[in-house]
């Protein structure tokens, strides 16, 4: 579920980038001010951890095929929100650099969707209040198993908004909820088990290690709020100015819309797609400047006169498009002989 | 299973790519990293039915594969094994969007083919860009040019310390799984509560191995920083090399190459 620089435009991206940067600055900040050294290597052997147990598979009951551990969920209950953030986002690094999953820009969506989401949403807000003071089996097990599934319906959520307001892809909001929810809800009960087991073993066999995580917790749990409003205003204000530049731009967040509002269905009026623009619309009236608040051209207008400009590829251009691309392509591949050749001498 | 493995064992191959010698490598991490982001913003700037403005692109990993000697097949092989996401959202475009954008003789090309196809190439070069980076920088350097741009010390530490206890921890779980697949018949103890077993043992031991870091990284006067051994310095060939890549980037992204000499060559041709 790595959202792709594919599906991208830069204002969404650069979007994500900065709200993930921000988040990134003020908990390496908090770690640097509230936990000592000893933490420093901890977090980096945990983060290789999850790597280490990615690679170890199970069969998942009743269907016979095998899952894997994602293990946002477990680095927060290790760690505490601040510090699992960071190894969480170190793991994307990782993944994004040697792995290509997903690419650089998507980096900060990914992010995002997978640090964020289970570290400052899922694990205070579910995990700690489910398992409560005293916490018991049955506590913990519930916990994890909800906090995973919450956490991944969150990020699975994020990366629907993402890709639809992004616009490059065609998928309708709607069917593509409706594909990504149900999915990670199945991926969810399988990371819950797991990060279950997994937590349960340790509590059984180290319960002190899980003091430590709520110690940490109850150091920095008054500025849980800090964090979510910094994100919103970093989001508010780089969303602002992105998309202003994108508005300078004939294909910014203009283009994104009319992505989600796609030129044939304009007819069919104030059905499904309109109503779920309408309500993107009212998700993201804080962000003024994000082209969605325009009253007075409506979405409609905006998408009719595109789909007049847009038919309008003039047969001509596209040929010559066609002729001169498979050109362009041959003289990159044959600056790229050339080059090696040159270099072959000082090689052999 | 041997997927992931062979993944790792790839992390491996890659690290010792940026390992060469070349200009392409000898460049101060930040110059690469920062004229690879501007590529990548330039290449998903475009609207989604672009295809050939984007081919001019092709020009800089084409020219960076080379110069740096990269093997080329080693890196289109991690290319196709990442494709699947991309490429299985992209391919709803052609059932969504099916306006008729233009005609190759008498077949009808929709809209939607034609944005999948945008999908894929955007695909191809910010991805190849990706690795490209990392295959000529090594992880450090990319790691020393995110601190001096601006990244807090705390988590460039952080992505160290996982790069370099990335391989001990992945060979010890490839020895668990080993050890699992060799004791199980029919299945037997693949099932989830062997592996909340298997996992956490893991954690233990990597909580103790944590520890054991924690002091051996004390006792030689760990404060908070990780020192480098190269020593890189942005002088005229960094400076040359991002403005002049960065300039075609932006020629490249506001005139459309291909269209131009393709025009050309018709008009050459009639």
């Amino acid at each position: 579920m790595h959202m792709a620089d594919a599906l991208l435009t830069p204002a969404v991206g650069g979007t994500m980038w900065a709200a993930t940067a921000g988040t990134i600055a003020y908990c390496s900040r908090k770690v640097k001010l509230e936990m000592d050294d000893s933490k420093v290597p901890l977090m980096g052997v945990l983060a290789a951890f999850i790597f280490a147990a990615q690679m170890i598979n199970f069969t998942i009951p009743g269907t016979g095929s095998s899952g894997h551990l994602g293990g946002g969920m477990i680095l927060a209950i290790l760690l505490g929100p601040y510090a699992a953030f960071l190894a969480m986002a170190s793991v994307l690094t990782v993944q994004a650099l040697f792995f290509a999953d997903g690419g650089l820009l998507a980096l900060g969506c990914n992010i995002f969707n997978l640090g964020i989401f289970p570290c400052f949403i899922a694990y205070p807000l579910i995990y700690r209040p489910l398992v409560g003071e005293s916490p018991s089996q049955r506590r913990i097990f519930l916990a994890a198993i909800v906090s995973a599934v919450f956490g991944l319906q969150l990020g699975a959520f994020g990366v629907v908004l993402e890709t639809v307001l992004s616009g490059v892809s065609s998928l309708p909001f709607n069917t593509f909820v409706s594909l990504m929810q149900p999915i990670h809800l199945a991926i969810g009960i399988v990371e819950g088990l797991v990060t279950a087991a997994v937590v349960l073993f340790v509590w059984k066999a180290r319960p002190e290690i899980l003091k430590y995580a709520d110690s940490a917790r109850s150091l920095c749990g008054l500025s849980l709020k800090k964090v979510l409003v910094g994100l919103a205003i970093v989001t508010v204000v780089t969303g602002g100015s992105l998309s202003w530049f994108a508005s300078a731009n004939p294909d910014g967040l203009e283009w994104a819309i009319l992505g989600v509002t796609g030129s044939e269905e304009v007819e069919e009026g104030e059905s499904g797609l309109h109503a779920a623009l309408a309500w993107l619309q009212e998700c993201f009236a804080f962000l003024p400047d994000y082209g969605f608040a325009q009253p007075e051209t409506s979405s409609e207008k905006v998408a009719e006169e595109a789909a007049e400009a847009w038919p309008a590829v003039d047969a001509g251009t596209s040929v010559s498009g066609l002729i001169g691309g498979i050109m362009t392509l041959a003289l990159a591949a044959l600056i790229g002989l050339l080059l090696k050749r040159r270099q072959r001498p000082q090689v052999g | 299973m041997s997927r992931i493995e062979t993944a790792f064992f790839e992390i491996g191959s890659l690290d010792t790519l940026a390992g060469g010698d070349t200009f392409v490598h000898r460049l101060d991490p930040r110059a690469k990293v920062v004229t690879t982001l501007i590529f990548i913003c330039c290449v998903v700037s475009f609207q989604k039915y672009q295809l050939s403005a984007l081919l001019p692109f092709f020009i800089f990993p084409a020219v960076l594969l080379t110069t740096a000697q990269l093997p080329v097949g080693f890196l289109l092989k991690k290319l196709l094994f990442v494709a699947p996401f991309a490429f299985f959202i992209g391919v709803f475009n052609p059932f969504f969007d099916q306006t008729i954008l233009f005609h190759v003789g008498p077949v009808g090309i929709s809209g939607g083919w034609v944005s999948f196809a945008s999908i894929m190439l955007r695909f191809c070069l910010t991805i190849s860009m990706a690795l490209i980076l990392i295959a000529t920088t090594s992880f450090n350097g990319v790691c020393m040019a995110l601190e001096k741009i601006g990244a807090p010390r705390v988590f460039t530490v952080q992505l160290l310390l996982l790069h370099r206890y990335l391989f001990v921890l992945v060979g010890e779980a490839s020895r668990l799984v080993k050890a699992r697949a060799l004791r199980s018949f029919n299945g037997r103890g693949t099932g989830m509560t062997v592996f909340g077993h298997i996992v956490g043992q893991l954690l233990l031991r990597t909580l103790d191995r944590a520890q054991r870091i924690h002091l051996a990284m004390q006792c030689r006067g760990f404060t908070g920083e990780i020192h480098q051994m190269r020593l890189f310095r942005f002088g005229w060939h960094e400076f040359f090399f991002t403005l002049a890549w960065s300039a075609v980037f932006l020629i490249l992204r506001f005139y459309n190459l291909s269209q131009l000499l393709g025009g050309f060559l018709l008009e050459f041709a009639q």
